[in-house]
Parts: structure tokens; C-alpha cells; sequence
């Protein structure tokens, strides 16, 4: 009887915690498989975003490099010809790189840019084997053209 | 014949059976290789080297939510003699650099290392006399992560790609390249002498 109220019945108590956390919703993200829903103001990678047209909205102007703390931009500009024409305007990037092992992803490019250029988007895979992968040129950047265009 | 199983069924009766794994013993190496890896990218212990903010983001992916455990990484090790991956997290100074070395060469061999966040790569936004401009110039680095700081996921997916490099194997020579024992750098030069 001692037994019963010394040791079997905290035992139960304590098998009752047990069970009521299994009622619980489960609180682990099994990553790889499903993602979690990133937040609205999220930033991470890069993009150089284009008008429906399929022109770039960069115009060269250098002032996201300016804006930037860790100064990892670099953008080297040209200008448009008739002949050749990357953006609306009368310059365009032809150079535009971002280090992005430098970069924090704290978006004042982004605040800086005039045509809305340069957006930080939600994709946080960014991990790489070496350094000489993060150097993201301009390429790697701008959005594929648009399917209407 | 491919000519490394040619060199083993080709072996010199005269030469010891170690001498024969040392030879040509790819045949066999690769496949205890292929299981060590396994072992080996599926129990990875984390060294914690919490320089600054980071840290803090290394501990939530060790917590509930995200789960490093699900990777066989659970245990965070703060002794060097039992973590098998070192994460550097935060921005290492100067003073700090020689620490570092010595926390990297009392590891056990096999050893990789991660470094995580936008400072522990490249010096981040601290480009300044204090701080080492990426922790590579220290110790050789096995992945980057950039961020500031990586999440949690990001940093899950780091890991995820050092298993597959270490998984991916190195194609082994010899028998101490397996590197089951810990031997000293004088040892393995006698060894592939």
C-alpha cells in the first residue's frame, strides 16, 4: 500500500505529463523536406529585377555601392545605344557584382535603388564549398527574361 | 582489367598483407571508405566556437524547432578532443586567431570546418585592423556560409552540404588514408615513404 502511494502513483503523475505533451502540435521543421514560411520583411539572396518588357531596371547609377556597409557592390556602368539596348534609360551595368560573404543582407541597397533595381528575395541557400562562388556577377542576378517578351 | 584491380590480383606474394592495402588496395579502401563516410557524415559533432552573434543562431538550430539532432549532430561538443566539425560563428579577432589554430590542431583527425556567418568568412562589414578578414586565413575552411546571421535553415543546409562532401569520399591510395588511427604528421611521412 506504502508503495503504491510512494511510487506508483508519482510515476503515473509524472506518465501523465507525458501524454498530455504528446496532444502538443509538434514544434520541429523537418527542413530539407518542408520549409518553413519565411517572414514578409525577410531578406536574403540578391536579384536584379526587369521590366515586363524585359529590360533591366538597373541603370548603372552605383547608388546601392554608395548605400552599402560593407561595401561588397561593385557596378560598372555603360551606356545604352540604340543598337544595343539593356535598360530604358541612357545607362546600363555592365558590370555588377556582389561579394556575397561580404554582404548582410541588410538591404539598404535596396532602400537606395531608384527603379527598384536590386530586390532581396527569400532563397537562404546559399552555402558553398569555396570563396571564389560567392562572387555573384550579374549574370547570376537579374531575373530571367520575362515569358510575354 | 582496370589497372587498380589489376594491381591487387597482380600482387607480389613477397610483400606483407599491410604493404599489399598500401599498394593497390583501392578496391577494398573504397568500400570500407564508402561505409566510414557514412558513418562518418552522419555523426557529425560540432565543435562550438561562438564568437558573437551567430552563436546564438547555432544554438536555436540545435534547439526544438529546428533540430540538429536529426543529422546526428546533437552534440555540441566545447572540448576540441570530441567534436568532429568546428563552427565558427562570429567574427574572429586578431587576439583571437592564434586561440583558434590551437582549438583547430587539438582536433582529432578527420576534422572540417564551417564557417558561418558573413565575419567568420570574409570580415563581414568589419573590415578594420582588429578583425582577421576570414577565418580561411587561419584554418582551413570545408564551407561558408554567408549571412548575418545565416538562419537557422541556412545553416542546416551547410551541414547538409558538408555531409555531402564527406560522403563523396576522396578516392584513397593507401590504408592510412582511411585515417581510422590518429597518427602524427612524422608518422605518416614514414608511412608514405
Amino acid at each position: 500500500m506504502e508503495l503504491l502511494k510512494e511510487v506508483v502513483k508519482p510515476m503515473l503523475a509524472g506518465f501523465g505529463i507525458t501524454r498530455r505533451r504528446l496532444a502538443h502540435q509538434r514544434a520541429t521543421i523537418s527542413y530539407p523536406e518542408e520549409r518553413r514560411e519565411q517572414y514578409t520583411r525577410t531578406r536574403w539572396r540578391h536579384v536584379l529585377t526587369r521590366y515586363d518588357s524585359g529590360l533591366e531596371r538597373c541603370i548603372g547609377c552605383s547608388l546601392c555601392a554608395g548605400a552599402c556597409p560593407a561595401r561588397c557592390i561593385n557596378v560598372e556602368a555603360a551606356s545604352n545605344t540604340d543598337e544595343e539596348r539593356y535598360s530604358p534609360g541612357e545607362r546600363y551595368a555592365a558590370r555588377y557584382e556582389i561579394n556575397m560573404l561580404r554582404c548582410i543582407f541588410c538591404g539598404y541597397c535596396q532602400e537606395a535603388c531608384p527603379t527598384g533595381a536590386i530586390v532581396l528575395r527569400k532563397d537562404f541557400e546559399l552555402a558553398n564549398y569555396n570563396r571564389e562562388h560567392f562572387i555573384f556577377t550579374k549574370e547570376m542576378l537579374l531575373e530571367p527574361m520575362p515569358l510575354n517578351s | 582489367m582496370p589497372s587498380r584491380i589489376e594491381t591487387v590480383v597482380l600482387h607480389d606474394s613477397a610483400t606483407p598483407i599491410l604493404g599489399d592495402l598500401q599498394k593497390g588496395g583501392n578496391v577494398i579502401l573504397t568500400t570500407a571508405e564508402t561505409l566510414i563516410n557514412q558513418a562518418r557524415a552522419n555523426s557529425l559533432w560540432p565543435l562550438t566556437f561562438g564568437l558573437a552573434c551567430c552563436a546564438i543562431e547555432m544554438m536555436s538550430t540545435a534547439g526544438a524547432r529546428f533540430d540538429l539532432a536529426r543529422f546526428g549532430s546533437e552534440a555540441f561538443r566545447a572540448t576540441p578532443r570530441q567534436a568532429d566539425v568546428m563552427i565558427i560563428a562570429g567574427r574572429v579577432s586578431k587576439k583571437m586567431a592564434p586561440v583558434l589554430r590551437q582549438i583547430y590542431d587539438q582536433m582529432p583527425e578527420p576534422k572540417w570546418v564551417i564557417s558561418m556567418g558573413a565575419c567568420a568568412s570574409s570580415g563581414g562589414v568589419y573590415n578594420n585592423y582588429a578583425i582577421v578578414q576570414g577565418a580561411d586565413q587561419i584554418v582551413p575552411v570545408d564551407v561558408y556560409v554567408p549571412g548575418c546571421p545565416p538562419s537557422p535553415d541556412a545553416l542546416i543546409y551547410a551541414i547538409l552540404k558538408l555531409q555531402e562532401k564527406i560522403k563523396r569520399g576522396k578516392n584513397l591510395k593507401k590504408f592510412s588514408d582511411l585515417r581510422l588511427i590518429e597518427t602524427t604528421a612524422r608518422e605518416q611521412e614514414l608511412v608514405s615513404s
